[in-house]
């Protein structure tokens, strides 16, 4: 097992400021808009792009977390079974740009999850989807709208993102497997 | 895992700190006897998510889409068997409710052949009450089935003991350092052997108060034995809900009482009902529970049982959160170590 180091703490701060600029221009504003992060390293994300929004546009803006355990469609089969954690949406979504936030982009199965979560709780204008590391592979028809970064994998590759919230500091990883490897 | 009153759960550390899922190893819920700590404090934790579906609009998840769970009652219920069918229409799953007394056991067909037939079925999970204690017992040895005992003689009623610890930590934001007050018909209670159980491993400290003739016989040797050293038994009201955290009531059970257990009804109403006067002897804001169908009027004064400690129809509501707990866990996705 080999970790290699993707992107370093200035990185993911760049990444994250890009994404908030990105944000803002794409809605004329911050008004409206709303950050759901998903569970578990979502939710600290979508806590720093709202201190960005804060800063660029003086906006305060919502955020909640969103648990999509309940959600997933893998739940019967071959899956483990997850802890379920709190959704908190303390506000109304109905007319809302709802920005989902999610560390890591890889089939979209838990994107749709969230969707259909998100859409269970009201009806929002749009759902739009901030990543901070889009890895490819996607078996559904969802793309990012806003990404920190693209980075090819294989699928016998597992792309960590650490958050100093959690695990006491901020990187992106890629752990790839010694034997095997096929690229 | 620490046990603290859910509420502002979007400070971020406290996200990360995640209930170990590998803690349930169950294919059935039987009674709290043999549940760890952990495994009750996770059911609690899943159980506080669930409770956050029940706040929407739309109450369902897709969750168990395709599951079917039957509920199978040999003897009367409604908020115990309508709870498990509304957490089980919440996760989405397919419910199929029989009444025993109307089924083919009037025919003469036994308990197992009975169950058998709705395994057969396809139920994934069987709901059942039963008026023989150990019933669930025998029938986990016949069947593949996952079964949940929804009360079973006196013996355990597992998932209304959860959903009052569940209260009370919902209510009072810990179970350590407590004392609980159990009052009433221990004897004939299956709510109260379960709470003892699940209470014991809590941590919480028990006091069983009942005139002598409703505590089950060598209950004072059994607790000695069985070094159930937080568990004590006090005769008089007074002293046993002086300082409680809790007083949890259980109704007196008329049905049983033809037996001469009491000298009369009056004279239990003069002892043991809880009156306001009674409370004010426990700690301030000390909570008052009942499982329900409640005697107003016997085992406690209507004041009471509506009044401002009383959390009886939280008890109700937290029973569905419980009870879609209990569903997610058993029915939902496979266990980690298993292939």
């Amino acid at each position: 097992m080999a970790e290699k180091s993707l992107m370093s703490r200035k990185d993911i701060e760049r990444a994250l400021v890009r994404i908030t600029h990105e944000i803002v221009e794409r809605n004329k504003g911050a008004r409206d808009i709303v950050l759901v992060g998903m569970q578990t390293r979502g939710v600290p994300l979508a806590h720093r792009l709202a201190a960005t929004i804060q800063i660029l546009e003086g906006v305060t803006v919502p955020v909640g977390s969103l648990d999509i355990t309940l959600y997933r469609d893998d739940l019967s089969s071959l899956a483990l079974k997850h802890v379920v954690q709190r959704t908190d949406v303390p506000f109304d979504i109905t007319g809302k740009h709802v920005i989902l936030v999610d560390d890591v982009f890889y089939t979209g199965r838990s994107i749709r999850a969230a969707m259909d979560a998100i859409i269970d709780l009201g009806r929002p204008q749009t759902i739009q989807l901030a990543v901070l590391v889009d890895r490819g592979h996607r078996e559904l028809p969802i793309r990012a709208d806003y990404a920190g970064k693209n980075i090819p994998t294989a699928r016998n590759e597992e792309v960590k993102v650490y958050v100093k919230e959690a695990d006491g500091e901020d990187k992106v990883a890629i752990v790839i497997p010694d034997m095997g490897c096929e690229r | 895992m620490k046990i603290t009153e859910q509420g502002s759960s979007t400070a971020i550390p406290e996200i990360f700190t995640h209930p170990d899922i590998d803690a349930w190893q169950r294919r059935h819920v039987l009674d709290l006897d043999d549940f760890t700590r952990e495994e009750m404090e996770l059911v609690f934790d899943i159980a506080d998510a669930m409770a956050e579906v029940l706040t929407r609009e739309v109450k369902r998840v897709p969750t168990l889409r395709g599951k079917t769970m039957v509920t199978m009652f040999y003897e009367p219920s409604t908020r115990t068997r309508a709870s498990f069918e509304l957490a089980a229409k919440s996760l989405s799953a397919d419910t199929l409710s029989l009444d025993a007394t109307k089924s083919s056991v009037v025919k003469g067909e036994s308990l197992v052949d009975n169950l058998r037939t709705l395994q057969a079925l396809g139920a994934d999970v069987i709901v059942m009450r039963h008026s023989q204690s150990g019933a669930p017992y025998l029938a986990t040895q016949y069947l593949n089935t996952s079964i949940i005992n929804a009360g079973d003689g006196w013996h355990a009623h597992p998932s209304q003991a959860l959903l009052d610890l569940y209260t009370i930590r919902r209510h009072l934001g810990k179970l350590t350092d407590l004392r609980v007050a159990i009052v009433g018909d221990i004897m004939h209670s299956r709510v109260a052997r379960s709470n003892i159980w699940g209470m014991s491993t809590m941590g919480v400290k028990v006091v069983l108060c009942a005139p002598s003739t409703l505590l089950p016989h060598g209950l004072s040797e059994f607790l000695t034995r069985c070094r159930f050293s937080n568990v004590s038994i006090e005769p008089r009201l007074e002293s046993a809900v002086e300082g409680a955290d809790v007083v949890m009531l259980l109704r007196l059970q008329m049905e049983r009482q033809q037996s001469g257990l009491l000298p009369s009804l009056r004279e239990y109403i003069q002892n043991y009902q809880l009156t306001q006067h009674r409370l004010s002897l426990a700690k301030p804001c000390a909570l008052v529970l009942h499982p329900g169908p409640v005697n107003e009027g016997v085992e406690v004064c209507p004041e009471v049982a509506h009044g401002a400690q009383s959390a009886i129809e939280q008890q109700v509501t937290n029973g569905v959160a419980i009870r879609m707990a209990l569903l997610y866990l058993i029915a939902g996705g496979k266990r980690s170590n298993v292939s």
